[in-house]
């Protein structure tokens, strides 16, 4: 396989995506991550010179809503989700930009 | 010796829709509302839940584009721009990389000296809000209200061709203005419903190659955005100057402090991993869809500006106040529309409106008062039914309370006095307490009788016609 992901790549997409993997999930995620680019390198084989990108893989476009507002109040549903909930809003730790 | 630097600034201006539903979902989006009152599973990023596209955000966007000379993208979609961070819900926010609705637009601004610029435009993209945190100091958490989340904005990126804060100003008010009348926004700085990100980086005078730039946030009024500007090009020019390297960050302006500091970067921050959204279909947009949006697009700041000087024969100076805020020419043309005395009603705006503004620190946005009480008063003002001195006392009752003028001056007894007999009777009275004004009048002291026109105004408590009261006094002083 020409494929090859070394650890840094994993260390970094686990960062990218909030993961903390063990040692031995690593190794599965390299495995399976180089088994997807042979494939990309697969489908770039072929030539789609003059092919315009697909933009969706249904043939449906313009699909709209009209702006009239619903009346429902989701306060009570939303907070379901939350872990923790403090003066009617989702409690986070700490959060500062 | 400090050489000759160059500032170069391009904007990335976020603008709030004047939609009432999101941009994916039929939530409100009023302001205000108890916290995550406006929210459902699209809003909040429930698994399963399916967003579709509020078809006025397209059409404001169009409105927007065209307006500023965009090319309009035929086919654009929709791509998730990925980061963590608590007021994103879905940890990915649906917004316009690859194919935004606009491109390569531009426009005009006016110089300081007079000259003319054209600010390029480089693309505008429809995208989602994120919710609000507050921080709750006590006790050391964040609070989330997602009622913001999903309220439709568009992005407007310029091309880097600005030089100065003027500039800068000149653009975003110009963009203000094309966006309010196209009533696609209310473009408010203070409220956030405008937004401005500030890309400043400097560069020796005549180099071709632009410097490293800075990103400038939280700028909340125009004034902060010159004071930014300057301070930033300052400490750029101090770090080069002292052989030190610009660095490529985020910083965060504190307006109170006139100070920026560069935000905590990330380690992840700058890689969003941006992918077309499989959950929203692409967007056709035909050439009679651009027709209808620019059918339904009203006159702009500038055609209005020529228009008001041609067809009301207002000076340039007026014209440009008054187009130079949506509320002035919206009340401007109504009242005109109804008494019919542009100038007139010209005067109002400029003068007394401004002067009332300013003591009430009031933004044109906030006024209040009808036109038609407006026109109302021009009609009294102009038809004699009262002098100008009181026109200015019941102006300001229509502007603080929004009063009917005819009404206010019928129930205060604000009519001027044209009685000729009861002007002459306390013209008498006056020229016979004053002897020592009339013995100067008569002595060449022609300022002597403006004294004895303030005694009789006095006396009949503002309401009299002054020409009646100038001529009677000549005449009696005549004798």
């Amino acid at each position: 396989m020409a494929n090859k992901i070394n650890d840094e790549t994993i260390e970094y997409v686990g960062i990218l995506a909030k993961l903390e993997l063990t040692e031995e999930e690593k190794e599965q995620a390299k495995k399976d991550m180089e088994e997807m680019l042979s494939y990309i390198d697969m489908l770039n084989e072929l030539d789609v010179s003059g092919v315009e990108p697909m933009s969706h893989v249904f043939p449906v476009n313009n699909v709209f809503r009209e702006d009239i507002p619903s009346e429902i109040d989701g306060r009570e549903d939303t907070l379901k989700n939350a872990p923790s909930e403090k003066n009617g809003g989702f409690e986070v730790p700490k959060t500062i930009g | 010796m400090s050489k000759e630097y160059e500032t170069v600034i391009g904007l990335e201006v976020h603008v709030e829709l004047a939609t009432k539903t999101k941009i994916f979902c039929s939530c409100s989006t009023e302001f205000g509302g108890a916290p995550n009152s406006h929210t459902c599973p699209v809003c909040t990023g429930m698994p399963g839940a399916l967003p579709v596209l509020n078809r006025k955000v397209v059409e404001y966007a169009m409105a927007v584009g065209l307006a500023t000379n965009c090319e309009i993208t035929r086919n654009c979609k929709f791509d998730r721009k990925n980061y963590f961070y608590p007021d994103n819900p879905q940890n990915y926010q649906i917004s316009q990389l690859y194919l935004p609705i606009c491109r390569n637009g531009g426009i005009e601004i006016e110089l300081e000296d007079g000259g003319k610029k054209t600010i390029g435009i480089h693309e505008i993209h429809m995208e989602e809000d994120a919710g609000k945190l507050v921080h709750d100091e006590a006790e050391d958490v964040s609070i989330v209200d997602f009622n913001r989340s999903g309220v439709p904005l568009i992005e407007i990126v310029s091309e880097p061709d600005m030089r100065s804060a003027q500039e800068v100003i000149a653009y975003l008010d110009k963009l203000r203005l094309i966006i309010q009348y196209l009533g696609a926004s209310d473009c408010k700085l203070q409220e956030g419903s405008m937004r401005a990100d500030v890309n400043l980086s400097v560069r020796k005078e005549g180099e071709a190659e632009f410097g490293t730039r800075t990103e400038m946030k939280n700028l909340n009024s125009f004034r902060a955005i010159a004071r930014a500007i300057e301070n930033e090009k300052n400490r750029q020019i101090d770090l080069i100057e002292s052989g030190e390297k610009v660095v490529q960050e985020t910083r965060r302006w504190d307006d109170n402090k006139e100070y920026s500091y560069a935000m905590r970067s990330k380690e992840d921050a700058k890689d969003y991993r941006y992918f077309p959204d499989p959950d929203l279909v692409p967007v056709f947009i035909s050439d009679e869809w651009i027709k209808e949006v620019k059918a339904r697009q009203p006159e702009l700041p500038t055609e209005k500006l020529a228009r008001y000087q041609r067809e009301y024969g207002l000076p340039e100076y007026d014209a440009k106040i008054l187009t130079g805020e949506k509320k002035f020419a919206d009340i401007f043309e109504a009242a005109t529309e109804i008494c019919g005395k542009p100038k007139k009603v010209s005067n109002w705006l400029m003068v007394e409106t401004i002067r009332l503004l300013k003591e009430h620190d009031m933004d044109p946005a906030d006024i209040r008062f009808s036109p038609v009480h407006l026109a109302k008063l021009v009609d009294l003002a102009e038809g004699g039914t009262v002098n100008s001195t009181v026109a200015k006392e019941v102006f300001e009752a229509v502007f603080t309370d929004d009063i009917d003028p005819e009404q206010y001056v019928k129930e205060k007894g604000l009519q001027t006095v044209n009685d000729e007999g009861a002007l002459r009777s306390v013209i008498e009275e006056v020229v016979k307490n004053n002897p020592k004004s009339v013995e100067d009048y008569k002595n060449g002291k022609d300022k002597a009788i403006g004294f004895l026109v303030g005694q009789t105004m006095k006396a009949m408590k503002g309401k009299a016609n002054p020409g009646m009261v100038n001529g009677i006094l000549k005449e009696i002083l005549s004798r």
